[in-house]
């Protein structure tokens, strides 16, 4: 395994964040866990541009999960208002939202969630069957973002063939592969042990350099260390917004 | 557009990838569709036979042959009525057949008188029982369409003269006079010696009441002597047009009702029989037969439905954490939908296929076994038996893909 030429020795350059893409107002979540009422979310107010570098983070329980699922419009808020790309997310339908995450955005998760009989072109393929690309363009465009993040010579194996830091790469490579607006990454490194997990944060490193927006979900501090920006959760309120150099 | 298409042939290759990786379980899940589908077909084939043999015998009859009797063919509520009937006398056909040739443009031909009875026939010691025995004239000929496998009828000098002939069944002369011509040799029906002058083809049997092949044809002169006393004939009349039989039947009843010399305004006393009415009865029977048979073999393919419902559920559950993962990267509810409901419909359809092949060798087997055996197997019969597969796999896959399509992703990427 050979991991993409490394850009750790350069010095860290931030790029200029360009327009927003997330904005988030006052939103709110109520779960009912049977006669009990959770506040996950009581009023997180967020605005996400364009090339920014962002990592959440928080203890158990502070609602870091339930703001991702709400970024990565998986799940709508109880109150409060979502606009993506100026578009209200807040009211759309399943299938509107499903369009959004297929177009829109890039989830990587801590536990790859590759398909295990699928070989990695196959699972890089996925979204592009879900937005309706025809095959010669699905190979040829998922073959190029698996090149891309340094996997180009095991596009025929599956998941099971790969070690772990190549199946979260394939993961990193199918979340990338519709060209969505963030790439929303969920404790990437969790399954991962920590020279691997570093690997993984170089190649988000040069994702970021490349344009890409990138929102790391994470409890771990080493990791947060590589955002540009990092929010902080706590009892379900944003407890702090700093950028850093 | 496209997009479905793509989504449906990923389906359709996740479908084959989850058979393939799942191999007892889908084996095990078909059976259930094959037996269901063999089952089925197999009834199908039956009753088209049952079918294929009540035409082929009310073919028999003749369909261009109407029959006056005392009774109608099929109840009658009032039979007492029908009983007072005065007696169908054998000499009638000689009066219709001279009312036919008063008639210009009849379209009545020819009408010949039928007494019959059953009688036992004996060479030697070899003796076949229960013979439908026909005591007729010359003209008998016809009105059958029958091929001789050797002689022929009796003819109208022999009947006029009184002479003691017979033309055997296929059956009864091979009983009596295995392997060997039976024509110039001597029967005694019921103690009644008779010199055999045809025997007729194999003709099969109707409805599986009687068979034509174990009948013996004499005539009428010498079966009333011996062996009728006051019993009703049959005077079978042949028509000239079959397509008019409806008109035919009015001539022939107004004819009927001439030599009867009934008044006007009288009612019939006789009935006029035509095998349309043997079909008005068996129809009923008929559907009946083949209502409850698809029913009762209905249940089987019911139970495997349920099989490949059951199976569904199990998938679903499985592999929640990849439906929320094809969510995550953008599949729509009926994406989802789709591809479960694939993935159901192709196990139906391995198993139609099957059951198929299956239900072809069996019919084929039983076809070799018992060639007389009325089934047949046809491509409508494919076709039918692949739809009825896909249909259950649409209805029992239903349940299970609409829930999973319904998930909620959040839910589903969660579940381990």
């Amino acid at each position: 395994m050979s991991p993409a030429p490394s850009t750790s020795a350069a010095p860290r350059a931030t790029r200029a964040p360009g327009a927003t893409v997330i904005e988030i107002d006052g939103v709110t979540k109520l779960y009912k866990m049977g006669a009990e009422t959770v506040h996950a979310l009581r009023g997180v107010s967020l605005n996400v541009r364009r090339n920014e570098y962002l990592a959440i983070m928080g203890p158990s329980g502070s609602g870091k999960s339930t703001l991702m699922n709400m970024l990565g419009c998986l799940d709508t808020p109880t109150s409060g208002r979502y606009f993506f790309g100026g578009k209200n997310v807040s009211t759309m339908t399943d299938d509107e939202l499903a369009d959004i995450r297929n177009r829109e955005i890039g989830f990587v998760f801590q536990t790859f969630n590759l398909l295990p009989r699928s070989t990695a072109l196959a699972n890089v393929e996925l979204p592009l069957v879900y937005a309706g690309l025809g095959s010669t363009a699905r190979r040829e465009k998922a073959g190029l973002t698996l090149a891309n993040v340094g996997l180009g010579d095991r596009m025929g194996h599956k998941p099971n063939e790969l070690s772990g830091g190549q199946r979260q790469r394939v993961a990193i490579a199918r979340a990338l592969v519709n060209n969505p607006s963030i790439l929303l990454a969920d404790e990437p490194t969790g399954n991962l042990d920590s020279r691997t997990g570093e690997e993984i944060m170089q190649l988000l490193e040069e994702l970021y350099a490349q344009g890409n927006t990138i929102i790391v979900v994470t409890h771990e501090e080493d990791i947060a260390r590589h955002a540009r920006r990092i929010v902080r959760l706590r009892d379900g309120l944003i407890e702090s917004d700093v950028s850093q150099a | 557009m496209n997009r479905l298409l793509y989504e449906f042939t990923e389906s359709v290759r996740i479908a084959w990838t989850q058979i393939r990786a799942n191999k007892m379980r889908s084996v095990l899940t078909a059976l259930g569709v094959i037996i269901g589908i063999v089952a089925v077909t197999l009834m199908g084939t039956a009753i088209r036979g049952i079918d294929t043999g009540f035409q082929n015998s009310l073919a028999m009859l003749g369909e261009d042959v109407l029959y006056i009797e005392k009774w109608p063919w099929g109840p009658v509520e009032d039979w007492w009525n029908y009983n007072n009937r005065p007696r169908i006398r054998p000499e009638y056909a000689e009066r219709i057949n001279r009312v036919i040739a008063g008639t210009p443009n009849s379209l009545l031909q020819i009408a010949v008188p039928v007494l019959t009875r059953g009688c036992s026939v004996k060479v030697g010691d070899a003796k076949v029982s229960g013979v439908f025995t026909i005591g007729t004239l010359a003209e008998y000929a016809r009105l059958i369409s029958a091929d001789y496998k050797e002689g022929r009828l009796f003819n109208e000098a022999e009947a006029g003269s009184g002479r003691q002939v017979v033309a055997l069944g296929h059956d009864v002369a091979e009983a009596l006079f295995p392997g060997r011509s039976a024509v110039g040799e001597t029967v005694m029906v019921n103690g009644q010696p008779f010199e055999v002058v045809g025997v007729f083809a194999k003709q099969g049997e109707f409805l599986g009441l009687f068979s034509f092949d174990n009948q013996a044809v004499l005539p009428l002169t010498a079966f009333q002597k011996y062996f009728a006393g006051r019993q009703d004939a049959s005077i079978r009349v042949k028509v000239t047009d079959k397509l008019r039989l409806a008109e035919a039947r009015e001539e022939l009843t107004g004819a009927m009702r001439r030599v009867r010399g009934q008044l006007p305004g009288e009612r019939d006393n006789f009935s006029v029989n035509e095998q349309a009415a043997f079909k008005a009865q068996l129809d009923p029977v008929k559907q009946g037969i083949a209502m409850a048979g698809l029913f009762i073999t209905g249940l089987s393919l019911f139970v495997g439905a349920i099989g490949i419902m059951n199976i569904t559920f199990v998938s679903v559950k499985e592999r929640t954490k990849e439906i929320g993962t094809r969510k995550a990267l953008g599949a729509r509810r009926r994406t989802i939908l789709l591809q479960f409901l694939i993935e159901a419909v192709s196990i139906c359809l391995i198993g139609g296929v099957v059951g198929l092949l299956l239900t072809y060798g069996l019919v084929a087997g039983v076809g070799a076994v018992f060639p007389s055996f009325p089934i047949v197997f046809s491509f409508s019969l494919v076709f039918v038996g692949l739809a009825v597969s896909v249909a259950t796999g649409i209805v029992s896959g239903f349940a299970p893909a609409w829930g999973a399509a319904r998930l909620d992703p959040v839910v589903a990427l969660r579940y381990e």
